[in-house]
C-alpha cells in the first residue's frame, strides 16, 4: 500500500475550510482536512487503503485562486489555503456528477451514494425526458463461477477494482480498463471469463467496489430471490485459520448462515485484502447442499 | 518466466518477426524466475514504454492486434496481458477483433473542414467502389478539404506495408508564402529540400544551436524568458518560465519532449512544418535540450502522420551521422539523442499528461496537475514539453535575441503566429502572420472567402475554441485580445464558415468528436460528453430545444468546465455554448 498522505515531516499547516481556521498536519489530503472538522464529504474513487486517482470527480472542493474546481481526496493540504466545500459551484459539481452516473448505471445497490444524491437533489430523470433515450451501460452480468459475478451495468468505473488487482494490493493485474469514454469496461483481455485470466480468486476487488458490480455470488443470488437482508445478518470477527499471518475475517451471517467475508480496511495486517482461502475458503464451516464447490479451472 | 499468467495462444511467425523488428533486439527477455512485486514491477516498467511501438507492429502485420500477438508482447516486455489490452483498445488505430477481410483501411475525415467540403459523399463514394473505409477525426491535411473540388481528407492504414497519405505523392503546392524572406519561422517552407542535411545548412540550418551553445544554457533561458515567447499549443505558457524550472532541476534524468500529436480539428501548421522543414524541429529540439540539461529527446507524433514521421526520422538519423546529436552533440559536450514515438489516433495524448502517459505505454489518461511536468513529467522524471511551432521560435530568437524578436507583434504578444486557415476560404492552407494583424486581414491572406462569399461565422481555436462572427474581423490576432473579447486563438485554427452552411450539422459532429475522444477517466467528461451530444442530435431532430433541455446545456457545461480532469472536459463545451450565445443556433435562445 502506497500511503501517499503519510507526512514525512512533523509541520503543521493552517488552512481555512468554510470560514473555519484549521491546522492539520503538513502533507495532509483536503479531504482528510475535512474529516478532521467533522465536514463529510462524498467519495467514490477514494479509499483508505488505494492510491487515490481522483477520477470519479465527487469529492471536489472550491480552492480560492485554482480555475477549476479540485478533488479534495488528492490534493493535500497547503499553507494558507482558503477552501470551500459547499459553495454554489461544489454542489452544482457534486449534483451533477451523481446525476450524471446514475443516468447510465444501476445505483440501487449503492446507499451511501443514493444518500448523496438526495442531499445534492440529483435527478436522473432529466435525461431520459429524451425522445432519444439516454446512453446506459447496458451489460448482463457475467456469472463465470460459483464464487463472485461481475455485473458491469453497476460499474461506475471508478478503477477501485483495477487498483486491488495490480500495484496497491493483489499484483495480479488480472483486469483493466478497455476500451475508451464512454464505452471504457474493466476487462480481462480480449473479454476472457475469470478462470482463463490471471485472477487468483482473491476477491479483493468485491471488497472495494462500492456499488455492487461485483458481489459474491451468495449474495448475488440472495438478492436475485430478495432475499438479501443486511439488516438482519450478523458479522463476526474471527482470525483466518489457513496459515499464520494473522488475518482478520469479518464473517457475515444471514440465518447463520456465512454469505460472505469481508477484512476491515483499516486492520493492520490486512489493509482489507484477502487471499482466496480467507476469502471463499469458508465451506467446510457449512458444506453446501449438495456439495457444489466445483471449481471451473 | 516472471509472474504473468500468459494464456495458451501463441503468435504466428509473422507476428513474431513483425514485434521482434519494432523493438529491434534492444533488450533481453525476462525469463528467469521472479516475483513480480516490487522489484518486478519496476523491471516492468523498464521495457513498458518500448509497447506503442510493438503494438503498431501487430496491427500492421495482421491488421489487428490477436491474443497470441499480444501474448508474444507481453512475455517480451513482461506487461500484464489485460494491461496491454487495455492500452491496445484505447487507440483508433488499433483493433483487437479480427477483420472480417484482411487489407488497407482508408481513414476519411469527417471533422469540420473536410465535413463541410463534402466528406460525406466522398466516404459513400469509397465505399460503392468496395474500399474499407473508416471514418475518421481530423487528420491534420484541412487545407486540402475544398468544397470545390470535393477533396477531403484520407489516410490510408496499411498492411503489410507502410501507412500513408496519398495526396503527400503530389506536390505540396498549398503553402501560400513560400519565398516571402519575411518569415521567421516558415521561411525555409518549400524552399529547403526536406531530406538534406547539407541543404537545411545551406538555408541557414544549425547556426541557432551554433549560437545557443556559444551563449550557453543558462543565456539561452534568459533569452526565452525575456523574449515573452509563449506555448503555441493552445494554453499559452510561458517557454522561459517551463525551460528555467527543468533546467533547476537537479539529479535526476531529464527529458524534452516535442509534442507533435497536433490533433485539434483543424490544426495541421506543424504537420506543413514537419514535413517540409524537420531539421529546424530536430535542432530546435536539441537546444531545448541543451538549455535544460535534458539528455533525452522525444519526438511524440500523431500516428496519421507518416510523411513527418519518415522526414524526423530521417533528419533524426542524418543528425546522428553529423554528430550533431550523440554523445558530444554538436560539440556541446553534452549527450542528447532523440526517439520518435508514433501515436495510434487518440485526440487526448495531446495533451501533456496523457501524452507522458501514452508514450510510457499505459493508457493515455491525462494525470492530475499538480504536481507538473517540470517536476513530474516523461517517467516522473523532470520535463519540458512544447509542440514544433513554440521550438521553432527557439531558433529566431538564440539567433536574433530577445529584443530582435519582439520587434514583431505586440508588446504581450511578441513574435508571429502560425494560422492554419481552412473551411470556406479561397487558399486555405498556413499562413504565419505577425501577432496584431486583425483577422479580417488575416482572411484576405486566405483569398477571402468562397462559397455565398457572405460570412457567417469563424471557428478559432479549433473545436476546443469558440465561434465568433462578422464583428470580430477587426480584432487583432493577439493573446490578449483574443481572451478580451471572449475568445480564443487555440491552436491558430480558423475555420471559415458561410451562410449556406448548416451550423446544427457542423455542431452534431462537434458534439461527437468529444464524445469519441473523450479519453473516459473522469465523471463529468466520460458521461457529460454523451449527453451533450444526445441534447445536440435532439435539437437535430426537434429544431428546437425545451426550456429543461436549454438548461440542462448550462449544467453539463459547467460541470465538464469546473470538475474534469484536464483541458478536454474543461473545453469540450466551448464551440456549442458560443455557437447558441452567437444565435447560429435556431430555435435555442441564447
Amino acid at each position: 500500500m502506497t500511503a501517499t498522505f503519510e507526512p514525512t515531516v512533523e509541520t503543521t499547516v493552517s488552512l481555512t475550510i468554510d470560514g473555519s481556521t484549521v491546522e492539520v498536519p503538513a502533507g495532509t489530503s483536503i479531504h482528510k482536512a475535512c474529516e478532521s472538522v467533522d465536514i463529510d464529504t462524498p467519495t467514490l474513487c477514494w479509499a483508505e487503503n488505494l492510491t487515490p486517482v481522483n477520477v470519479c470527480r465527487v469529492c471536489v472542493v472550491e480552492v480560492e485562486g485554482q480555475r477549476a474546481l479540485v478533488p479534495s481526496c488528492a490534493r493535500a493540504v497547503e499553507d494558507g489555503m482558503v477552501v470551500e466545500t459547499d459553495s454554489e459551484r461544489v454542489r452544482h459539481s457534486r449534483k451533477m456528477v451523481l446525476e450524471f452516473l446514475g443516468s447510465g448505471v444501476e445505483l440501487d445497490q449503492a446507499p451511501e451514494l443514493q444518500k448523496w444524491m438526495e442531499h445534492y437533489g440529483s435527478d436522473t430523470s432529466r435525461y431520459d425526458q429524451y425522445e432519444l433515450p439516454a446512453l446506459k451501460m447496458g451489460e448482463a452480468p457475467k456469472i463465470q463461477d460459483n464464487l463472485y459475478i461481475r455485473d458491469y451495468d453497476r460499474c461506475v468505473l471508478c478503477y477501485k477494482c483495477v487498483e486491488a488487482c495490480g500495484d496497491d494490493a493483489q499484483h495480479t493485474y488480472a483486469i483493466a480498463v478497455s476500451g475508451r469514454g464512454f464505452d471504457a469496461r474493466i476487462s480481462t483481455e480480449f473479454d476472457v471469463t475469470l478462470p482463463d485470466s490471471a485472477c487468483v480468486y482473491c476477491g479483493n476487488c468485491i471488497g472495494v467496489c462500492p456499488t455492487g458490480a461485483i458481489q459474491f455470488k451468495t449474495e448475488y443470488d440472495l438478492r436475485s430471490v430478495d432475499d438479501w437482508r443486511p439488516d438482519d445478518q450478523e458479522i463476526t470477527r474471527t482470525v483466518c485459520s489457513y496459515c499464520g499471518v494473522g488475518c482478520n475475517l469479518e464473517l457475515h451471517t444471514q440465518d447463520d448462515t456465512i454469505v460472505k467475508v469481508t477484512s476491515p480496511a483499516d486492520h493492520s495486517v490486512t489493509s482489507g485484502m484477502l487471499c482466496v482461502k480467507g476469502r471463499f475458503g469458508w465451506q467446510y464451516v457449512q458444506p453446501l447442499d449438495p456439495p457444489t464447490r466445483k471449481r471451473s479451472r | 518466466m516472471a509472474d504473468l499468467y500468459i494464456s495458451d495462444e501463441t503468435a504466428d511467425d509473422v507476428e513474431i518477426a513483425a514485434v521482434d523488428a519494432a523493438l529491434g533486439g534492444r533488450f533481453v527477455i525476462v525469463r528467469e524466475g521472479e516475483r513480480l512485486v516490487r522489484a518486478g514491477t519496476s523491471k516492468r516498467h523498464g521495457h513498458r514504454h518500448l509497447l506503442l511501438p510493438a503494438l503498431h507492429a501487430l496491427q500492421n502485420a495482421k491488421g489487428w492486434i490477436s491474443p497470441g500477438g499480444l501474448n508474444h508482447v507481453c512475455e517480451t516486455l513482461q506487461v500484464p496481458p489485460a494491461e496491454a489490452f487495455g492500452v491496445a483498445t484505447f487507440y483508433d488505430l488499433f483493433r483487437t477483433d479480427e477483420p472480417k477481410r484482411v487489407g488497407d483501411v482508408t481513414h476519411v475525415c469527417v471533422d469540420a473542414a473536410c465535413q463541410i467540403a463534402g466528406s460525406g459523399d466522398r466516404i459513400a463514394e469509397l465505399r460503392a467502389q468496395g474500399v474499407d473505409v473508416h471514418e475518421s477525426p481530423c487528420l491534420g491535411q484541412c487545407e486540402r478539404a475544398d468544397h470545390r473540388t470535393g477533396e477531403v481528407a484520407e489516410f490510408v492504414q496499411g498492411v503489410g506495408g507502410p501507412d500513408r497519405v496519398d495526396a503527400d505523392e503530389r506536390p505540396y503546392e498549398l503553402f501560400h508564402q513560400r519565398g516571402d524572406d519575411s518569415l521567421r519561422l516558415l521561411h525555409r517552407v518549400g524552399v529547403v529540400d526536406p531530406t538534406s542535411l547539407a541543404s537545411y545548412r545551406e538555408h541557414g540550418g544549425y547556426a541557432a544551436l551554433a549560437a545557443a551553445i556559444a551563449m550557453g544554457p543558462d543565456a539561452v533561458c534568459d533569452a526565452v524568458a525575456d523574449s515573452g515567447l509563449s506555448g503555441r499549443g493552445g494554453a499559452a505558457f510561458p517557454t522561459g518560465i517551463k525551460w528555467r524550472a527543468v533546467a533547476a532541476e537537479q539529479g535526476r534524468p531529464k527529458h524534452v519532449v516535442a509534442n507533435c500529436d497536433e490533433s485539434e480539428p483543424g490544426t495541421f501548421k506543424d504537420r506543413v512544418v514537419m514535413e517540409n522543414d524537420p531539421f529546424a524541429v530536430v535542432e530546435a529540439l536539441t537546444i531545448a535540450g541543451f538549455a535544460t540539461g535534458a539528455e533525452n529527446g522525444w519526438i511524440y507524433i500523431r500516428g496519421e502522420y507518416p510523411l513527418a514521421t519518415a522526414r524526423l526520422q530521417n533528419a533524426i538519423n542524418q543528425a546522428l551521422d553529423a554528430g550533431l546529436l550523440g554523445d558530444d552533440a554538436a560539440g556541446s559536450g553534452r549527450r542528447f539523442t532523440i526517439e520518435i514515438r508514433r501515436g495510434a489516433g487518440a485526440y487526448i495524448c495531446g495533451e501533456e499528461t496523457a501524452l507522458f502517459a501514452s508514450l510510457e505505454g499505459f493508457r493515455g489518461e491525462p494525470r492530475s496537475k499538480p504536481p507538473f511536468p517540470t517536476t513530474h513529467g516523461l517517467f516522473q522524471e523532470p520535463t519540458a514539453i512544447n509542440n514544433p511551432e513554440t521550438l521553432l521560435n527557439v531558433l529566431d530568437i538564440v539567433q536574433i535575441g530577445a529584443d530582435g524578436y519582439r520587434s514583431r507583434g505586440t508588446e504581450r504578444s511578441p513574435g508571429t503566429k502560425l494560422l492554419c486557415l481552412s473551411g470556406r476560404v479561397a487558399r486555405p492552407g498556413v499562413y504565419e502572420v505577425e501577432f496584431g494583424t486583425t483577422l479580417g486581414e488575416v482572411l484576405e491572406l486566405a483569398g477571402g472567402l468562397t462559397g455565398s462569399g457572405k460570412l457567417r461565422a469563424v471557428l478559432m481555436g479549433g473545436a476546443a475554441g469558440s465561434f465568433i462572427d462578422g464583428s470580430y474581423l477587426d480584432m487583432p490576432i493577439t493573446l490578449e485580445d483574443a481572451r478580451e473579447r471572449g475568445t480564443t486563438l487555440g491552436s491558430g485554427v480558423v475555420m471559415a464558415f458561410t451562410d449556406e452552411i448548416d451550423m446544427v450539422e457542423v455542431l452534431v459532429r462537434i458534439a461527437q468528436f468529444f464524445r469519441d475522444e473523450s479519453c473516459g477517466q473522469c465523471v463529468p467528461c466520460r458521461v457529460g460528453c454523451v449527453r451533450q451530444h444526445e441534447t445536440m442530435v435532439v435539437l437535430q431532430q426537434k429544431g428546437s430545444l425545451t426550456p429543461e433541455r436549454r438548461q440542462l446545456v448550462d449544467d453539463i457545461s459547467q460541470v465538464m468546465v469546473d470538475a474534469s480532469i484536464c483541458g478536454f472536459g474543461h473545453t469540450a463545451t466551448n464551440a456549442i455554448n458560443s455557437a447558441i450565445e452567437l444565435g447560429l443556433v435556431p430555435g435555442v435562445p441564447s
